[in-house]
């Protein structure tokens, strides 16, 4: 069978190995041997019969707890019998529920040959298409807000496990405490009724008091002081220099109402590219590094020089051509870097690279805003742009750009209450992961060696700090498919979730279950992902079939 | 040498003239933590950590101050209340639009409605508190339930191994493939028809959520059945459920107390938004998520409403959090407390006094010997 894989294995256990395939085994990492395919047949077989259990439990308990005729049996209509009848013929009600069940189970295997049928809902449409309309909504909301939350998470739990006993490490504990502990439901609401409206609210003049502007510079410096930590001049000029920027910027923006008609404009972005390139190359390949910080440079001069030119570009863009153009960033990244050539092209090549993304994104970004104005003041949004229902304006035409912000919109806050929810577990994993690897013996070895901080971090700690989040994002992204059924609910969002509680409130068994065998079969993949992820990774780890 | 994560049980044995000069520190550590120790069964030590975990200790004090908030205020079963209102009375409005009588304006005044009035007058603190009744009963019979049922299925399948465990595990396999929110809801609906109370939805959540608590503990018996102390207890003629249960359990003990808290912490969330979505406790009765769903729509107006249930949701959760976090560290044999510097100083000065104390003795031996 699969070895155990948790996060305790990883240190303690590494002797599952099969004595025989580590003689064998050369030095590729996932090999598709004889093994191997019997491991991954046996995993597959046994996945195959756990999902049948447990759609039969559902099914079951479906069954029992479902009245398909409740709704008829009140109704007051004269011909209520004959409606009765249809239902139940329609439903096939008279065949006791395991029979129904093992129907059911025939319309899935008609899968295999290329025609689903996972049955009708109550009312007649076929569960297939409820499906194939949900599941995109569905990955739109929860796919963009699972990667911010994993990014997010990581990004401030490693901080965090940098600065360990600090009082920022003890305030992001107690922030991912907080944060595990609020209920997703009274958060979405909250952000609904109260951060939205406070919002658009504030947006009709957007203007800041000189004290919210001081209370925000000093809150931004001590949080910027208290992650760069270190001995206590260090963090003062911190806190000056973070606080007195904030309180600059904030008060630009509250002067030109800035947030009426926002843009970044060429200089800006050439300035946070700037910033961008010399904060990517100190994280990926180090300052020290001059050629990947000049490829980061000369990327970021590109695209400035870009900019005009991609104005009129973008007058004719569609969704496939912002994807090109992405595409094209990331590999004129690659290119200037390789054109830098030196001893070590990889370095270089992938610090423009994520230089070229971040101004890419910056440009987009600033497009997208330039239809800000128009788009506030149209009639529909009326000075309210940020939605509190639904996915899109009904009745809002405009050019892809207007149409782009709008999704943005009404992204924005169920987006912020699935990170809010989910992104404290992920700072706890990244945190205790990158703490266990920190006291290994290899990093001892490494700073022994006399490596600089950032590389014994970034390429030997860093590295295998992600070895057991990747075995949770698979899964997570499984989850992807069962939608957030409450913030779904909130936000009126037409995907998953809402198939499956308007379904299960109407008393309609067919769509949970079609529902269910998404939301299962994708976990019990992501399982034998997660299961091979593993043994990929961590060379400690066989899969012994 | 010195263990470099000592437990605390067996570092006693660790003698001080073993210590290393280069991992002078560390073995400074270590002592403090040795001296703290002695003489202490694993039971003491682990109590002792705990009631030293702030955070815990205060989250503690919170849940019990919550706890008898809510049982004494309104009364609960046969204890007495020693609140005006019941949850059900209607009150002539006492501020305009019922907003709470609790205010900070010259010293602190509560007032006949400290939490506010709903629309019909009821008092909201009375509700809260009643609804935070139903949310702590299903919590805490999540806790038991769940927990044993997790317990069984853990230790029989990590003891008896075989079929038996092949079976039980992948039937928990089965379980964990249903999201837990969607199987809550299922059943939920399925209670609610029997007209739901917390007692029912207690134990239907339970059938649900005992399955990470299996895998912990048969993990830990997989590991547990080939410790000695097994066999002596089997050769001494104990049966297969005396060695589980009286023998083996205990040693997992760790484990399950955590894995319940957070388990609790979990259940208290399921309930409340089960009942929000309406599939969970249901009108006439009140939990914490249906008040917040009863009182959405009037945020606008009255958002006190909405703000205290919450508030006590939050409350309860984050506490339950807490004293798990402390439970986790104090059962965490790794687990070390990092001394302040002037222990530390103390304990370098006490091992140098030490240290030269025997260099004088041995001084005085070979000088005596010659």
């Amino acid at each position: 069978m699969a070895t155990s894989v948790t996060g305790q294995d990883v240190a303690t256990q590494p002797s599952v190995e099969d004595a025989q395939e580590r003689h064998a085994a050369p030095r590729g990492r996932l090999r598709t041997s004889a093994p191997m395919l019997a491991f991954l047949g046996r995993r597959l077989l046994s996945s195959a019969i756990v999902l049948l259990g447990a759609t039969f439990i559902v099914y079951m308990v479906l069954a029992l707890a479902l009245d398909p005729l409740e709704d008829l049996r009140l109704s007051t209509n004269p011909n209520k019998e004959a409606m009765i009848e249809s239902r139940i013929r329609q439903l096939d009600l008279d065949t006791p529920a395991p029979i129904r069940w093992a129907k059911w189970l025939g319309g899935i295997a008609t899968c295999v040959i290329g025609r689903c049928d996972l049955g009708e809902s109550v009312t007649g449409a076929s569960v297939i298409s409820l499906l194939g309309t949900a599941i995109p909504s569905t990955l739109q909301l929860v796919g963009a807000a699972t990667f911010l939350a994993i990014g997010l998470g990581i990004v401030v739990g490693i901080a965090s496990a940098l600065r360990q006993y600090t009082g920022f490490d003890y305030g992001v504990t107690f922030m991912s405490f907080l944060l595990y502990s609020l209920p997703s439901f009274w958060v979405a609401v909250l952000l609904k009724l109260w951060g939205a409206i406070g919002f658009n609210d504030f947006l009709r003049n957007p203007v800041m008091s000189l004290p919210t502007i001081v209370g925000l510079s000093v809150i931004a410096g001590l949080l910027w002081q208290a992650v760069v930590g270190g001995p206590w001049r260090r963090r003062g000029i911190t806190f000056l220099v973070s606080g007195v920027v904030t309180g600059v910027v904030l008060a630009a923006v509250s002067a030109t109402r800035w947030l009426l008609d926002p843009r970044l404009g060429p200089i800006a972005i050439a300035i946070l590219g700037v910033g961008a390139a010399f904060a990517v190359t100190a994280l990926a390949a180090g300052l020290r590094n001059r050629r990947a910080l000049y490829s980061s440079l000369t990327v970021v001069a590109l695209g400035v020089a870009l900019y005009y030119p991609l104005q009129s570009l973008f007058y004719y863009a569609t969704a496939a051509m912002i994807i090109g153009l992405a595409l094209a960033a990331i590999a004129s990244g690659l290119l200037v870097g390789w054109l830098f050539g030196g001893p070590d092209r990889g370095q270089s090549m992938r610090a423009a690279a994520i230089t070229a993304v971040i101004v890419g994104a910056l440009t987009f970004v600033d497009r997208v805003m330039s239809v800000w104005k128009i788009y506030s003041e149209s009639s529909r949004i009326a000075g309210r742009p940020i939605a509190t229902i639904g996915a899109q304006t009904p009745g809002l035409s405009g050019s892809f750009w207007v149409e782009t912000l709008d999704t943005f919109t009404h992204l924005v806050l169920p987006t912020t209450a699935l990170i809010l929810i989910s992104f404290a577990s992920y700072t706890r994993y990244s945190r205790a992961s990158l703490l266990e690897v920190m006291n290994q013996d290899y990093i001892r070895t490494a700073r022994a060696k006399g490596l600089p901080e950032r590389v014994v971090t970034v390429r030997h700690a860093f590295r295998n700090a992600l070895i057991p989040l990747a075995t949770i994002v698979p899964l997570d992204i499984a989850y992807l498919f069962g939608g957030a059924i409450i913030t779904e609910r909130i936000f009126a969002w037409s995907g998953m979730g809402s198939l499956f509680l308007h379904s299960l409130a109407s008393q309609d068994a067919n769509p949970v279950m079609g529902y269910f065998i998404v939301v299962g079969t994708s976990l019990v993949l992501a399982n034998i992902i997660v299961d091979f992820i593993y043994a990929a990774l961590d060379p400690r780890i066989r899969v012994n079939a | 040498m010195t263990l470099p994560n000592p437990n605390p049980s067996t570092a006693g044995t660790v003698a001080p003239d073993e210590i290393d000069e280069i991992e002078i520190g560390n073995s400074i550590e270590n002592a403090i933590e040795l001296k703290e120790v002695e003489g202490l069964s694993q039971g003491r030590i682990v109590l002792r950590r705990f009631l030293r975990h702030r955070g815990a200790m205060t989250a503690a004090f919170v849940l019990i101050a919550v706890v008898l908030l809510v049982t004494t205020s309104i009364g609960w079963g046969p204890i007495p209340g020693w609140w005006r209102w019941s949850p059900t009375e209607f009150d002539d409005v006492v501020n305009p639009g019922g907003s709470p009588t609790l205010s900070f304006e010259g010293g602190l005044t509560i007032g006949p409605h400290p939490f506010g009035q709903d629309n019909l007058g009821r008092d909201v603190f009375a509700r809260v508190m009643r609804g935070t009744q139903q949310s702590l009963i299903v919590m805490v019979i999540v806790g038991l339930v769940a927990t044993s049922i997790g317990i069984v299925m853990g230790a029989v399948s990590g003891f008896l191994r075989g079929r038996i465990d092949n079976v039980l595990m992948r039937f928990t396999d089965m379980i964990i493939t249903i999201p837990v929110i969607m199987i809550g809801a299922i059943l939920g609906r399925l209670v609610a028809t029997q007209g739901a109370t917390a007692v029912m939805l207690g134990l239907a959540l339970s059938l649900v959520t005992w399955t990470s608590m299996a895998r912990l503990v048969r993990a830990e018996f997989l590991s547990l059945r080939e410790r000695e102390f097994v066999d002596a207890a089997r050769v001494a003629g104990a049966s297969n459920s005396r060695i589980m249960f009286k023998h083996m359990l205990p040693n997992a003990v760790g484990v399950i107390i955590v894995n319940t808290t957070l388990l609790m912490a979990s259940a208290i969330l399921l309930e409340t938004a089960l009942s929000y979505l309406g599939f969970g406790i249901r009108a006439p009765n009140v939990s914490l998520g249906t008040l917040i769903a009863e009182y959405q729509t009037a945020f606008a107006t009255r958002p006190w409403l909405f703000w205290w249930p919450g508030l006590f949701i939050v409350l309860i959760a984050l506490c339950v959090n807490f004293i798990g976090d402390g439970l986790r560290d104090a059962f965490d044999p790794r687990q070390r407390r990092i001394p302040s510097k002037r222990s530390m100083d103390r304990a370098a000065e006490r091992a140098a006094r030490r240290q030269a104390a025997a260099a004088s003795a041995t001084a005085t031996t070979e000088a005596s010997g010659a």
